[in-house]
């Protein structure tokens, strides 16, 4: 049995539907993160894990025991908030041990436990300043000490990364998922940044406008999207959709066609693997295709069993240090492809992209369902 | 450059002259009759009687003060006005401490732990702001003749308490508004009640709007005339309603030095608020405007 359930989870607003039949669930020690759009629910559904939401309908059951109408504190939960929520008046000391001064815990006890949490979150010399004489990574850390300090069945974050700027995000990123590697806490965490997702989750459950699109591991859920909502929010750059037709003779090699604006239509191979049912011929569908299985003839990979070759005019180019990415248009949309730093490629000349169909995956365009 | 550099500095100094001898002006103005009432209470009677209001004391003394304190007769009785000065600061005490308390009470709720119909609750109390005193006399009087409190300082505190909760509450609810509501949640989540929260939590970063709610009640009350003349007479009524009995009596000489000297006691304890709470009223705003 899992270590957090959510079954058939409901939130209404007025005549408003935050949260339709949510399930999820998460193991002891897992990594869960809600990811999605603003709107989409993520934050509204992490509240009522905290109990500071009522639930509409359904259950939340943690190690077993429903916990629906049980009180916040009553849930032995710790919650990072995006603001940090931290007590202006009081030291970082007092921050930390408040909740364990409201536990009626002995101050020797309180002192010692609130001195190994900023051992471990390595904020000693801060305990004596109050949060307004903190910077911004100093609040985190605080933060995560208040949370850590009580030593919970279930840690909550609330974004808790989108305060800060770019660089010390990617820093505390890396210590959060230290921190679960040590401690083996239970996260529930929330995020819109997919790359967040990507990193830290064992799980991600990704929400649009209040159901669950996919729940999966973040492999899962990068390499097979479900759906095309979850294939274009994660990821960066997003993945490329282009509409194709499955090709009428395609009876012993199966193939799609691109049309193109002013030039002949692209005709690329499906891999016998990747053939469903639904590709009848003349079926129209969508490929998706990541930028990196877009790449030039020098980082193709070798190993893979279907690559096609495919002439294109180069639109834009944007080295990003590491690679370069390339704009370019098939089929009435940009395509981004991912090539190697040094790559040749200029605005405006033609350039031979090695399209790898291994990683290529394919949506109904009438449902937006990945087809299988 | 050299050429204009003069002619740039001299406006800005002529617009520094006009500012300053407007202020003054003002300042003046405004401070006229307190001169005079300061002055006026130092001089003996005969010296006023001279006719000259602005002068300064020719042989200052504190005779005036003592009497208005002690001996004045207001009334019938002759003991000064001490006793309704006390009258007064035991009304005013209770009455800024409960509406002031409970005007934070009452924010807190109206914006940290809504319930439906917060809006009607929070209008009703913010109607209660304009109702002109006068129209609440004669219901206000049934009741406390209903409590056993008509005539009574306890009586008048009650009235200032039930007339002061409205702009308590419209104060604290407008300052616990932008409060945070994340740190309400994060302390529910640590285990705090709901007072602990709003003691351990609200409280304390409330001095500002505390200071401002304190001033104005204080204010309000220790000025109030009309419900000290309505609701406690005699030995229970307040300075205002003792002050105005002296000055307005209208037998015997007008001791205008006397009656100087108690107006000048009734005024003393809102300009003392004024001068003490004014500072870290001003050191509340400074501290929430660093902290941003």
């Amino acid at each position: 049995m899992a270590f957090l359930e959510i079954e058939g989870l409901s939130k209404r607003y007025g005549g408003l539907d935050v949260l339709k039949s949510i399930d999820v669930d998460l193991e002891k020690g897992g990594f869960l993160v809600l990811v999605g759009p603003s709107g989409c629910g993520k934050s509204t559904l992490l509240n009522m894990i905290a109990g500071l939401d009522a639930v509409t309908s359904g259950a939340i059951r943690i190690d077993g025991k429903l916990v629906n109408d049980l009180h916040p504190s009553k849930r032995d939960i710790a919650m990072v908030f995006q603001s940090y929520a931290l007590y202006p008046n009081m030291t970082v000391a007092e921050n930390i041990g408040f909740a364990l001064e409201m536990r009626g815990m002995p101050k020797a006890e309180r002192e010692a436990a609130v001195a190994e949490a900023a051992r471990m979150l390595q904020i000693e010399h801060l305990l004596k300043r109050r949060p307004g004489q903190l910077s911004g990574g100093q609040r985190q850390r605080v933060a995560m000490g208040r949370a850590l300090v009580r030593n919970p069945r279930l840690f909550l974050f609330d974004e808790p990364l989108s305060n800060l700027d770019a660089k010390l995000r990617v820093d505390m990123r890396t210590e959060i998922k230290r921190l679960h590697h040590r401690t083996g806490a239970t996260i529930v965490y929330v995020t819109h940044d997919q790359i967040e997702a990507m990193t830290l989750a064992t799980k991600i459950a990704v929400l649009k406008d209040g159901v669950i699109q996919q729940v999966g591991t973040p492999s899962e859920i990068y390499n097979r999207p479900a759906n095309l909502f979850v294939a274009d929010f994660m990821g960066s750059p997003a993945m490329n959709l282009l509409e194709a037709e499955v090709a009428a003779d395609g009876a012993n090699a199966p193939r799609m066609t691109l049309r193109r604006n002013g030039a002949a239509p692209i005709t690329l191979r499906v891999p016998e693997t990747k053939v469903t049912p639904a590709m009848t011929p003349g079926a129209k569908i969508i490929l998706g295709i990541r930028p990196e299985a877009i790449t030039d003839e020098g980082s193709a990979d070798r190993s893979a069993g279907t690559l096609d070759t495919v002439n294109v005019l180069v639109d834009v180019v944007e080295p990003a240090g590491a690679d370069t990415l390339v704009v370019t248009n098939i089929a009435g949309k940009e395509v981004i492809a991912r090539l190697r730093a040094d790559a040749e490629a200029r605005p405006g000349e033609m350039l031979q992209l090695v399209f790898n169909l291994d990683k290529a995956v394919y949506f109904d365009p009438e449902t937006g369902i990945r087809l299988q | 450059m050299a050429a204009d550099l003069p002619a740039g500095a001299r406006s800005p100094i002529a617009a520094r002259i006009v500012i300053y001898g407007l202020l003054l002006i003002f300042a003046v103005f405004y401070l006229l009759p307190f001169f005079v009432m300061l002055v006026t209470s130092f001089k003996t009677l005969d010296e006023i009687q001279d006719g000259n209001m602005l002068a300064l004391p020719k042989n200052p003394t504190i005779a005036p003060w003592l009497a208005a304190w002690g001996t004045t007769c207001v009334g019938l009785t002759c003991q000064g006005i001490k006793g309704f000065f006390a009258n007064s600061i035991l009304m005013v005490v209770p009455a800024v401490i409960i509406s002031t308390m409970l005007g934070a009470v009452n924010g807190y709720v109206l914006t940290k732990w809504r319930f439906p119909g917060h809006r009607l609750v929070f209008g009703m109390m913010l109607f209660a702001c304009f109702i002109p005193f006068q129209s609440v006399l004669i219901p206000m009087a049934l009741v406390l003749g209903t409590l056993g409190l008509a005539g009574t300082t306890a009586g008048l505190v009650l009235v200032h308490v039930v007339y002061g909760i409205g702009f308590s509450t419209l104060f604290f609810r407008n300052y616990y508004d932008a409060f945070p509501t994340e740190l309400v949640r994060a302390a529910q989540i640590d285990g705090a009640s709901f007072f602990q929260i709003f003691r351990r939590i609200l409280l304390p970063s409330s001095g500002p709007i505390i200071v401002v709610t304190v001033i104005f009640q204080f204010t309000n009350i220790w000025n109030d005339f009309l419900f000290g003349a309505s609701f406690a007479s005699g030995d229970a009524a307040p300075m205002t309603v003792a002050l105005n009995n002296l000055v307005s009596s209208s037998t015997g000489v007008k001791e205008y030095n006397v009656h100087m000297a108690a107006a000048m006691f009734a005024a003393l304890p809102t300009l003392i608020v004024y001068v003490v709470a004014g500072q870290y009223l001003v050191r509340g705003l400074m501290a929430g405007a660093v902290k941003g």
